[in-house]
């Protein structure tokens, strides 16, 4: 389902609301097989490029190929088996059960005369005990903590069984304990099935903790892409976001981490 | 909820829910019951067995012709307006992801209304004419409301917001051509707009019935893509759903079905909010099911109808009735939406 490694590439895209030219000639190459996090400030485009990838939004100029070929000409429902999307904060209808919601991921595999095949049941049922939710399967999504809804949805994105998933700020309203929960979850998906996964991030050292590949944005253009390691400087910080910052290996994971320095505290050295 | 189960036969698999198929089962044979407990009433009380006896055969050519002339179209009309509206209903509140969003609410009624009044007061609204005014007004509405909630794609809630205000113009659109009317034409008019089954004739029920023949399977085609869309439309996009063209056909669709129901029977009132909610309760699912919401529909205005005629000896207007038993639903609705926050 997942063994083939999948390419995704944009090429000179540009992206606009109506005349507001939110990304402006763009490229980008996602490394398949690996955890791609995408960071910047608000409004910085980051959320667009994701869902523009997604074809949940029509490009002006450029193109988004998955396996080469432009996913804006592809039939949606082609590419719904290849690639799938978890938009920001999605709402499920009140009172749907989780093993229904998970059930609706399969929705790209199924037809008239083949609503519920063998391996629409296993793949619901490996997406549940991926997800830590086989215990939860017959309750309400509207009941459950923000934590597990978040692993009710990302189960649904699971169990439409796609080489590619994409994350729109897949911690976003949820607490620390949560946002590590989910995380570890996104690099199960990752490491175990060797799914390509790409998100938006806001969190900077969360960012550079989980993911293989970084990629900063700012004004709807890359300023840097590549290990963490090596893209996340002072002057990077300072540049993207306006922060200045000490940049020091992470005491856990060795990855970079960032420390903002405000106007209140100027270092104590 | 109830738990779905699968039957396969090699590749082919089907997927229903017992308690679906029950409460469809149900609903059918209620449907019946009514259809045939509505033809007992009239000038001429009938027993069950004479209704019976004139509905299939013409061994009494007096009774058969009382039965199949001027009661079943009557029971058809009502039956074939509250499949219809249900349907519908169950249609624009999935695609809206919003409950208060039925056609009755997002002035496809209203529309249907504001031309059959506009007939009749310029004097050229009965019979097949009142039905293509109905028809042309309802699906007018329909159209205007999907152009102008259009931007970028459309949004359930602008679907809403855009038709309150489409229903608020066509309601006083309406009330302009009533106040203007003659007393005698308001009268008629006012007789339709409130939901009427009485003096329906075949040439009410067949345009009706070839609606229903055409819209329904389309709509049961379309319908296969609600199960996605009833996850807000990122989502459906995401797994697949084509959107844009899903939700017009839809909304085409199911503004037909309330056109041409309006037609034939009048704008009834509450029906298409009504049904697919107590439909969705029946079967204890997650958003409306197209098939229940029309049955509940059909039982509704049926049983609306009796309710009616034995209350009064002359006979209150369906719509009426239904409206008494719509309103509490609907302000139930509303304080539920509020309490968990999701209101409209």
């Amino acid at each position: 389902m997942t063994s083939d490694t999948p390419s995704l590439r944009v090429q000179g895209l540009r992206v606009a609301y109506d005349d507001r030219i939110v990304i402006d000639g763009l490229d980008l190459d996602i490394p398949p097989g690996q955890i791609t996090a995408i960071v910047g400030p608000n409004a910085c485009g980051k959320s667009t490029l994701l869902r523009t990838m997604a074809r949940l939004l029509t490009p002006k100029a450029g193109t988004v190929c998955l396996d080469g070929r432009s996913i804006h000409d592809l039939p949606t429902r082609q590419v719904a088996q290849r690639l799938g999307i978890l938009p920001q904060s999605p709402v499920s209808p009140e009172g749907m059960t989780v093993s229904d919601l998970v059930g609706r991921g399969r929705a790209p595999h199924q037809t008239w005369w083949r609503q519920w095949s063998t391996s629409d049941e296993t793949a619901v049922r490996n997406a549940l005990a991926a997800t830590a939710m086989t215990e939860l399967a017959d309750r309400r999504v509207d009941e459950l903590s923000g934590g597990q809804r978040q692993r009710a949805w990302i189960a649904m994105a699971v169990a439409q069984g796609t080489p590619v998933l994409l994350l729109d700020e897949p911690t976003t309203y949820l607490d620390l304990a949560h946002q590590i929960d989910v995380l570890d979850l996104v690099v199960d998906l990752n490491r175990d099935e060797g799914r390509t996964i790409v998100m938006v991030l806001h969190d900077l050292p969360q960012a550079c903790r989980y993911a293989d590949h970084l990629i900063a944005m700012k004004a709807g253009r890359i300023v840097a892409a590549g290990r963490p390691a090596e893209v996340i400087t002072e002057e990077l910080v300072d540049t993207v976001f306006g922060v200045r910052c000490q940049v020091t290996p992470d005491p856990v994971s060795g990855t970079p981490m960032v420390i903002p320095i405000s106007r209140h505290h100027q270092g104590v050295s | 909820m109830s738990l779905p189960v699968t039957i396969r036969l090699s590749t082919i698999s089907v997927r229903v829910r017992p308690r679906g198929v029950t409460v469809c089962v149900a609903l059918l044979v209620a449907a019946f019951l009514l259809l045939c407990l509505g033809m007992t009433i009239g000038d001429v009380p009938m027993g069950l067995p004479d209704v019976l006896t004139g509905l299939f055969t013409n061994s009494d050519a007096g009774n058969a012709y009382l039965v199949q002339e001027l009661r079943l179209p009557r029971a058809l009309t009502g039956l074939l307006a509250g499949l219809a509206f249900g349907a519908s209903g169950a249609v624009f509140q999935t695609i809206t992801r919003n409950p208060l969003a039925s056609p009755d609410m997002i002035g496809i009624n209203a529309g249907a209304a504001t031309a059959v009044v506009a007939g009749i007061a310029f004097g050229f609204g009965n019979g097949l004419g009142t039905t293509t005014l109905g028809l042309l007004g309802g699906l007018l509405s329909g159209l205007v409301v999907y152009l102008l909630a259009w931007r970028r794609g459309t949004t359930g809630y602008r679907i809403l917001l855009v038709g309150i205000g489409i229903s608020a113009m066509c309601t006083s659109l309406t009330d302009y051509l009533l106040s203007k009317a003659q007393i005698t034409e308001a009268q008629s008019s006012m007789g339709w707009l409130v939901g009427n089954l009485a003096n329906r004739g075949w040439d009410n029920v067949l345009p009706l019935f070839a609606a229903c023949v055409v819209l329904f399977p389309l709509v049961l085609g379309l319908s296969r893509w609600m199960g996605t869309l009833a996850l807000g439309d990122e989502v459906a996009a995401g797994l697949g759903t084509p959107v844009q063209p899903v939700r017009l056909g839809l909304l085409l669709a199911g503004a037909g079905l309330v056109a041409f129901a309006t037609a034939s029977a009048g704008p009834i009132a509450f029906v298409a909010l009504t049904a697919p909610q107590i439909a969705q309760r029946l079967a204890r699912v997650s958003s409306p099911p197209v098939v229940t919401s029309a049955l509940g529909g059909g039982v509704l205005v049926l049983g609306s109808d009796i309710v009616a005629r034995v209350l009064t000896p002359t006979g209150l207007p369906v719509g009426i009735v239904t409206g008494a038993l719509g309103a509490p639903v609907l302000l139930w609705l509303l304080v539920r939406a509020n309490r968990s926050g999701s209101g409209g």
